[in-house]
């Protein structure tokens, strides 16, 4: 089993080099899908055997931790790489059928492989600072994914999203060398030990400079500022895997290091405070916004709040409805960005006011729309009911009425603003803009993802219970130990 | 109007990048043990290009690449990751390191780690980024798009 996971790094970078070799793009866009697949096949391997039996750890290079570095698959990781993956192929396949974005950027599947083993990376490593060199690589090639179409107006709107990701990793690594001062290592699990003879406050000045730092990137309020100006001029594969994965990474690291290294005895108001703002200053900003990708981003921030709402009751309950909202909300996100894509590529453009009645000219679209959106209001049957109900749930035991409370406006508000994208591009008389057909391929790939979140919905009992799990070995400290699984 | 670099600097750059170029391979075959190895061997070898890029222009630096520089780039990423990966296929952990001892008589007995071929996989990393850098950024003017 440590092969797989070894390999689980390996084979995007695998990927990496072979797509910046081969000369030809149908051969590129052929490695790029098999290696995407494999490692979905490879990640949903992990998952069912560490749900199963114990965490596995590798010791890289064959040095044991904490002198060399441990990568550590528990539940939590396995859920994350396993619908990490799932996005990662389905966005491939939409972009692949799309054709124009690895047509206009040859190095498109090599940079988006890089994104991929940084992700990866960020979930498997027990150790600080290959945490912080994870987010490099997931980061720096998402710089070039998103500043290549080097038009005046993007990269404008993305020198902020650069600058901002500088400055947060300029902070993580002040953190690392804060925690490094105080514990005398960079590995977490030696470092959660270690942690508790530190002073109180030298712990907690620590502990929230890294909710900062993680919070830059998972854009909760007030550091989201830079999301919804630069997220929507990207590509459509481009914005649909960064809204779904990339503040989901920033939410996993929140939730690893809050939970193992800053452990909070009872629910942290102030996080819940936090929480609360980011819902409700989200969904805000997402109905004030004309364009489908700018409501859309803001609702990335507003859901983020969910997440860290659940982290905030420190209970199991919470913990697992906040894993199982993540899980839901990295396939809804996506999907819906590529629905926006696909009304874009029909219209020619995505501001409501331009664009009407696509319900009539191609109710296929209409058709991926609705589960997703309904979705991430969180609607029953579909999946960010089961997530949204467990949060409330978990609110109740934990007696956080307000926040609960708060939660269940923003999701009113969501619900709102769901139905505006609704009225505005599908309802009406068709507009003239609305002549081209989406690729079938492109369609074929949201409906894909479509599937996987309805089926997210259908497997809810069984999701709760390993996410349950995997909250459990969060809040215990979990079955790792240092160099041993 | 494109203007000739002086003759200073043409002629300079006759000797510098032999030269260089060795260094940086000495560097890049002694890194294992001593101070070297692939990444500064690699940025010296990039520097040599550089000074090639100074003199000759882009051109120069295009003939003087034997393949396209982001295919150096890729070769080089998949010899690191192929050493990595080698590691498990010898049934150990991933960058697990090995060592070859060859005795070659007169010319002393050798230890070649597989560090070095990873290294090598960073050099080729370091001058197929440096040469891109070079061919993508430098000189706008020169630029064929």
């Amino acid at each position: 089993m440590t092969t797989v996971v070894s390999l689980l790094v390996a084979v995007p970078l695998v990927a990496v080099g072979l797509a910046l070799v081969l000369p030809s793009l149908a051969l590129r866009r052929a490695v790029s899908m098999a290696a995407s697949l494999a490692s979905l096949v490879l990640s949903v391997i992990v998952l069912v055997s560490v749900d199963g039996g114990d965490a596995i750890s590798v010791a890289v290079g064959g040095w044991t931790a904490p002198i060399g570095i441990q990568l550590v698959a528990d539940r939590f990781a396995g859920l994350m790489l396993a619908v990490s993956s799932t996005a990662l192929f389905g966005v491939l396949a939409y972009a692949v059928g799309q054709r124009d974005t690895d047509d206009a950027f040859p190095a498109f599947h090599a940079t988006y492989h890089a994104l991929a083993a940084g992700v990866a990376l960020a979930f498997l490593t027990g150790d600080l600072f290959t945490l912080f060199v994870a987010f490099e690589i997931m980061l720096t090639a998402s710089y070039v994914l998103i500043t290549h179409r080097s038009e005046a107006a993007q990269v404008r709107s993305t020198m902020t999203y650069v600058v901002v990701g500088l400055v947060a990793s300029g902070l993580f690594l002040i953190g690392i060398g804060l925690a490094y001062a105080a514990t005398g290592t960079v590995n977490l699990i030696e470092m959660a030990d270690r942690l508790g003879d530190v002073d109180s406050g030298t712990r907690a000045g620590i502990g929230w400079l890294f909710f900062m730092v993680f919070g830059i990137k998972a854009a909760i309020f007030p550091l989201f500022f830079w999301l919804p100006d630069s997220y929507p001029t990207a590509v459509t594969p481009v914005t649909a895997i960064f809204a779904g994965l990339l503040t989901k990474v920033g939410v996993y690291a929140i939730v690893r290091t809050q939970t193992l290294l800053f452990p909070s005895d009872g629910p942290s108001t102030f996080i819940l405070i936090i929480a609360g703002l980011t819902m409700v200053i989200g969904v805000l900003g997402a109905i004030a916004q004309g364009d489908i990708k700018r409501i859309l981003s803001f609702h990335i921030i507003s859901q983020i709040g969910y997440m860290i709402m659940g982290l905030g009751f420190f209970t199991v309950a919470g913990l697992a409805a906040a894993i199982v909202f993540i899980v839901h909300q990295v396939i809804v996100k996506t999907v819906m960005f590529l629905v926006g894509g696909l009304v874009e590529t029909s219209s020619g453009t995505g501001r409501l006011r331009d664009v009407s009645g696509v319900l009539h000219r191609y109710p296929v679209i209409a058709v991926l729309f609705l589960p997703a959106a309904l979705s991430l209001a969180g609607l029953p049957p579909f999946s960010g009911f089961v997530g949204k109900l467990a949060l409330v749930q978990a609110g109740f035991s934990a007696g956080q009425w307000i926040v609960v409370g708060v939660s269940l406006f923003a999701s009113i508000l969501t619900l709102f603003s769901m139905t505006k994208i609704w009225a505005g591009a599908f309802w009406g008389s068709p507009t003239t803009n609305l002549t081209r057909r989406p690729g079938r391929a492109m369609v074929a790939a949201t409906g894909g993802l479509v599937a996987v979140s309805l089926f997210i919905a259908f497997a809810g009992q069984p999701l709760l219970e390993v996410a349950t799990r995997a909250a459990q070995d969060l809040l215990t400290g979990g079955a790792v130990t240092i160099g041993g699984s | 109007m494109k203007v000739r670099p002086s003759l200073l600097v043409e002629t300079g750059a006759r000797t510098m990048v032999p030269t260089l170029l060795v260094v940086s391979a000495f560097l890049l075959v002694v890194g294992h043990d001593s101070p070297g190895g692939g990444f500064v061997g690699g940025l010296l070898a990039g520097g040599a290009l550089l000074v090639v890029f100074l003199s000759g222009g882009r051109a120069a630096v295009t003939s003087m690449l034997p393949v396209p520089a982001g295919a150096i780039l890729g070769a080089g990423i998949m010899t690191a990751v192929a050493t990595a990966i080698g590691g498990l296929v010898f049934g150990r952990a991933l960058l697990d390191a090995g060592k070859l001892e060859i005795d070659a008589g007169w010319f002393g007995s050798w230890s070649v780690g597989s560090a070095l071929l990873f290294d090598v996989g960073v050099f080729l990393v370091v001058v197929g980024l440096v040469s891109t850098v070079l061919l993508q950024l430098g000189d706008p003017e020169e630029r064929e798009e």
